[in-house]
């Protein structure tokens, strides 16, 4: 689970992330990005 | 924008991150740009636990609106769940914290409305429509506040 820090540790797995964010109550912040990964 | 540690530690303690790639995750990117109709990048959409959009920022921004934008996104969160005092708190939050973005208008706006649907309190609606005679008066927000007098 993320936790707040400098850095993002970011999910590639949408539907890992949602469940999760079901599980917690959570929101989910997604990227659509095109930048060097 | 992700490198600024501000943006890091306000995502991470407050949201799930997930990055899809166009190119890298080809499958992974049409089925999930279909499903939230995201046609540029970058998206950035705020979904709420039940993964429906709240918020939608296309394109880049400077750090505080930035910021400003995602916190609009879990203050909409809250208000769609109906937890109106939160929703409030939220909004107030961004109007405190970033005045000066374009985010700030609408959360004041919104943050009016969060305490009338919470309270019943009709008092609430003037106060803004008083507050945007003061501040952000060539904006939207302003123009629909108008009729609160």
């Amino acid at each position: 689970m993320p936790t707040a820090s400098s850095s993002i540790t970011w999910s590639h797995d949408f539907d890992a992330a949602l469940t999760h964010a079901r599980e917690h109550t959570r929101g989910i912040l997604l990227d659509f990005t095109a930048a060097p990964m | 924008m992700y490198s600024d540690p501000r943006v890091a530690r306000f995502i991470s303690g407050q949201l799930e991150p997930v990055r899809i790639h166009v190119r890298e995750q080809k499958d992974e990117y049409q089925r999930l740009s279909e499903r939230y109709n995201a046609q540029w990048t970058p998206t950035i959409l705020v979904l709420d636990s039940d993964g429906e959009e709240r918020h939608r920022i296309e394109g880049f921004l400077p750090v505080d609106d930035f910021l400003s934008q995602i916190a609009l996104g879990l203050a909409k969160s809250a208000f769609q769940r109906k937890d109106y005092a939160d929703a409030e708190r939220r909004h107030r939050a961004i109007v405190d914290t970033f005045p000066s973005t374009d985010a700030a208008a609408e959360a004041l706006y919104w943050a009016g409305v969060s305490k009338y649907k919470g309270t019943g309190d009709a008092n609430a609606l003037k106060a803004t429509g008083d507050a945007f005679r003061e501040r952000y008066q060539d904006t939207t927000w302003a123009k629909k506040a108008s009729v609160w007098q």
